[in-house]
């Protein structure tokens, strides 16, 4: 896959992709029978204040290997990434989940609503920035 | 005669007779009536409580719990306790619902279940009425109950209680025919639909004796339809309280819930008076062809006792499935009654007519 | 909520129910927007988030060691398993070295826990298709691990019993006995829970055939536990990435590849006979041992992410750690087993009846706080 970066240090192997290869690379993973992660186990975003990082934790039920998917996301008045409920449908939870929480797009989401917190729910609580003077107690 | 040791025939013909010396028969006719009345009303209450009671602690028994054990000996004034609860809840009016029909439904069914009780005899002349068609009018008063429930479903306005209700709709007049057959069975074998003949022809060895294996199908069938034509477990689709949080009484409260509740109750005996008596005799005691002293003693039983025994046995089999079984889905239900019970049924009416021309039945 | 989110679009014959958050078996605050057409069940619609407490929001800003006592309130049925996985991922980090001691003890704590959980299960199951009485005996039964449990951590459900580095005591000294006993008892009772319900043919026809899940879909939707082995799905992480004392004893995954709801039936039951003997192997055998390491009374993780997998009782448990190097984590996402699970009820529903809808949701066995996080 070009432009991946490859970390064998960490705990899981990592690849570290472009925002607009992570669906590609997805499939490959997915599709090629050598890799063939097809056990989606976790899906998370972290917030580290200048740019989202979306991180996917893999498995493979064949060959009982894992590894770690991992795209940075800039914008972040707009954010947005390809979902990826057309490679593993189990995602479609999290990616909603992760739509309510950090106002993370996903593009050809089948059903992107918020999940957890009302409809008319101001921000994105799992943000860094996010302030609630009542609920967040700063100590 | 046998049993006039018992007989209450002439312990309520002498009441009729004082009564029509003394005034006209329009009024002797009204004092009996409100008599009769008064006993049923009074025979139905204890009844209902009573029944609630045993479920009670039959459950306790099966689930091994003690059950209801703190108001009086064995908590026997529990269930006394619950309904004095209940006739001080609040009934609570529902927005939107059809007031009227909302209102009618339990009276409806309550009073389906009180009408069948004047027509079983409890013992030899304990009967309110001794129709000739006796069995035909129990079978049609109960049925009337499900009118009760659909009302009580579909002027809810309340999604969980229609669905109820239309289960309980289908359900119902599904195992009536069940019921009716497996009854015809029986009149088939006695030639008769009058109760009290019924019963006396049972004299010498019960039907579900000597009416040879068909009898005993048209029992086993009976068992089964009654159980679900009074809409308890494991066919209680019409509550099914893990689905539909409590069916087609999910609206009402206080004394309302509570005439639903007891009419269930009631049903329930009512089903069990009729297979004691069509199957089990009745309030007939026990007798065994030949063994003169045993027949003697049975015979010293009281009949009302006797009657209630076998009642109680099958209602204590109802609970037992009740307790036991999970519940039947509703297609489940269905299949079980057009394509099992039903064909059973009326192959089994064939072969008991056979067995009643050839006189192979004792 | 808008109307439209409601009700959706209902073509003629159609209606829309809400089942729940009040409902007597959705097992909790779920509530699930059916789509019917008569009986049968066109479409599920999960709405989730009525007991959110933002866990994750919570974790940022409380110690490791504080953090603990949150996953408790996740799947609080499996509250060790969720406890020992934080441990376990800041012991990781730490590269702390875990006596034999304490891992024997948290493995039979985990069994323990999974069987109690198992116990719940098997008696609201019986519950949801509308055999009473096996709450009782379930519950009945269940009390007997309670009892232990709160000999051994003075808590009943919510045990908060590991802490990193360690336990929070050492067992009771009558531990041991009692585990024994229990084990001896409950080898005598479970055959009682397959004569009232396994064997029982309305049960079978209720379940059999009812809620099809695949392999294949089982994995895309990530469905673990005894609901992804029921479905052939070779999950079990104490099998596939053992941690604490798995590794050192021997037991059986439990699979069956029918994938209906008997399927995961019948594996929740074959794993408590294994758990029991997971026990058995391991309780006589406690090495001595303090019930703590030494731990810094500051715990900082180096920076780095960290990944901890367990095998709760409804499926894979997963803590993920981003760390700043400070004392508290940075990030702290949980990946919950019964919110995967959650995602399949649409497939596994659509086209049953409303009856099968809650023996599905019985057999997926859901804990809705684990789900709302």
């Amino acid at each position: 896959m070009p432009g991946a970066e490859i970390d064998t240090e960490k705990q899981f192997l990592t690849a570290t992709v472009e925002n607009g290869q992570i669906h590609d690379l997805a499939s490959f993973l997915n599709n090629t029978p050598e890799t063939c992660f097809d056990y989606l186990f976790c899906e998370s975003a972290v917030d580290y204040s200048d740019h989202f990082m979306m991180v996917y934790h893999l498995d493979s039920t064949k060959h009982r290997h894992q590894m770690v998917m991992k795209t940075k996301i800039t914008d972040r008045e707009n954010p947005s990434i390809d979902s990826m409920c057309n490679v593993w449908i189990g995602a479609e939870y999290h990616e909603r989940e992760i739509f309510d929480l950090f106002g993370i797009k996903f593009n050809n989401h089948p059903d992107l609503r918020k999940i957890f917190l009302d409809n008319d729910w101001v921000g994105f609580p799992l943000r860094k920035d996010y302030t609630d003077p009542v609920n967040i107690v700063e100590r | 005669m046998k049993f006039n040791i018992y007989d209450l025939s002439s312990f309520t013909s002498s009441i009729n007779q004082t009564l029509m010396e003394n005034c006209s028969p329009f009024w002797a006719v009204t004092i009996e009536m409100v008599l009769v009345g008064i006993a049923i009303l009074s025979f139905y209450a204890i009844v209902g409580l009573y029944l609630v009671y045993a479920e009670r602690k039959v459950c306790a028994f099966m689930q091994c719990r003690v059950g209801p054990n703190r108001v009086g000996p064995y908590g026997f004034f529990q269930t006394i306790a619950d309904l004095i609860k209940l006739l001080m809840k609040e009934l609570i009016p529902i927005k939107n619902a059809d007031k009227f029909l909302f209102n009618l439904a339990p009276f409806i069914v309550i009073i389906a279940s009180f009408m069948a009780l004047a027509a079983i005899p409890f013992a030899k002349g304990l009967h309110a009425i001794d129709f000739n068609i006796g069995i035909f009018y129990v079978m049609a008063v109960t049925s009337i109950g499900v009118i009760g429930i659909l009302l009580a479903g579909w002027s809810s306005n309340n999604k969980y209680s229609l669905i109820g209700a239309m289960r309980s709709g289908a359900q119902i007049v599904s195992y009536e025919l069940s019921v009716g057959l497996s009854l015809v069975t029986i009149v088939i074998l006695s030639g008769s639909l009058q109760l009290s003949t019924i019963v006396e022809a049972q004299r010498d060895g019960w039907f579900l004796f000597t009416g040879h294996i068909p009898a005993l199908i048209a029992f086993l069938v009976f068992l089964v339809a009654a159980t679900a034509e009074t809409n308890r477990g494991p066919f209680d689709l019409a509550e099914a309280e893990s689905e539909l949080t409590a069916g087609f009484h999910t609206e009402y409260s206080g004394i309302k819930f509570a005439f639903f509740f007891l009419a269930e109750y009631m049903n329930m005996f009512i089903v069990a008076s009729i297979a004691a008596t069509m199957f089990l005799g009745g309030w007939m005691p026990l007798h065994v062809g030949g063994w003169e002293a045993f027949n003697n003693i049975m015979d010293f039983v009281p009949p009302f006792f006797w009657y209630i025994g076998k009642t109680a046995v099958v209602i204590f089999i109802m609970m037992w499935f009740k307790w036991t079984f999970p519940r039947l889905r509703i297609d489940q239900l269905l299949t079980l009654e057009w394509k099992y019970l039903l064909p059973i049924n009326l192959v089994n009416i064939i072969i008991m007519s056979f067995v009643v021309l050839m006189g192979w039945h004792f | 909520m808008t109307e439209e989110t409601i009700t959706g679009q209902l073509e003629e014959q159609e209606f829309s129910i809400n089942m729940g958050p009040q409902h007597p078996s959705t097992h909790g605050v779920l509530r699930m927007i059916l789509k019917l057409k008569g009986e049968t069940v066109e479409e599920v619609k999960p709405q989730l988030g009525y007991i959110h407490r933002g866990i994750e929001k919570m974790c940022e800003k409380l110690t490791y060691a504080q953090t603990i006592h949150l996953t408790d309130r996740l799947d609080y049925m499996s509250a060790h398993i969720l406890n020992e996985a934080v441990c376990l991922t800041v012991e990781n980090a730490l590269e702390v070295e875990i006596p034999e001691h304490i891992q024997y003890i948290r493995t039979i704590m985990d069994e323990l826990n999974r069987i109690a959980s198992h116990q719940l299960w098997w008696s609201a199951f019986g519950m949801d298709l509308g055999a009473l009485t096996t709450f009782f005996y379930g519950l009945r039964d269940r009390e007997k691990i309670l009892d232990i449990f709160e000999e051994t951590c003075g808590a009943r459900l919510l045990l908060s019993y590991n802490v990193p580095g360690g336990l929070m005591f050492d067992i009771h000294p009558n531990f041991q006995k009692r585990v024994k006993e229990f084990i001896t008892y409950f080898r005598k009772k479970l055959p009682e829970y397959d004569a009232l319900l396994t064997g029982n043919p309305i049960l079978q026809a209720r379940t059999k055939g009812v809620g099809m899940l695949t392999r294949e879909q089982a994995i895309a939707y990530g469905v673990s536990g005894p609901s992804g082995r029921g479905s052939g799905f070779s999950c079990d992480v104490r099998k596939h990435q053992p941690y604490s004392a798995y590794s050192k004893v021997g037991f059986k995954e439990i699979l069956y590849n029918e994938g209906d709801s008997f399927a995961r039936y019948k594996v929740r039951m074959d794993e408590m006979w294994e758990s029991m003997s997971i026990i058995e192997q391991l309780i006589d055998n406690i090495p001595e041992g303090n019930h703590a390491v030494k731990m810094k009374a500051i715990i900082k993780l180096p920076a780095g992410e960290y990944y901890q997998r367990v095998e709760a009782a409804r499926g894979e448990f997963g803590v993920f750690v981003v760390s700043d190097g400070n004392k508290m984590p940075y990030r702290m996402k949980f990946r919950s087993p019964n919110f995967s699970n959650l995602a399949a009820i649409n497939t596994m529903a659509s086209g049953q009846k409303i009856a099968d809808l809650i023996a599905i949701g019985g057999s997926l066995d859901f804990v809705i706080p684990d789900m709302d996080r």
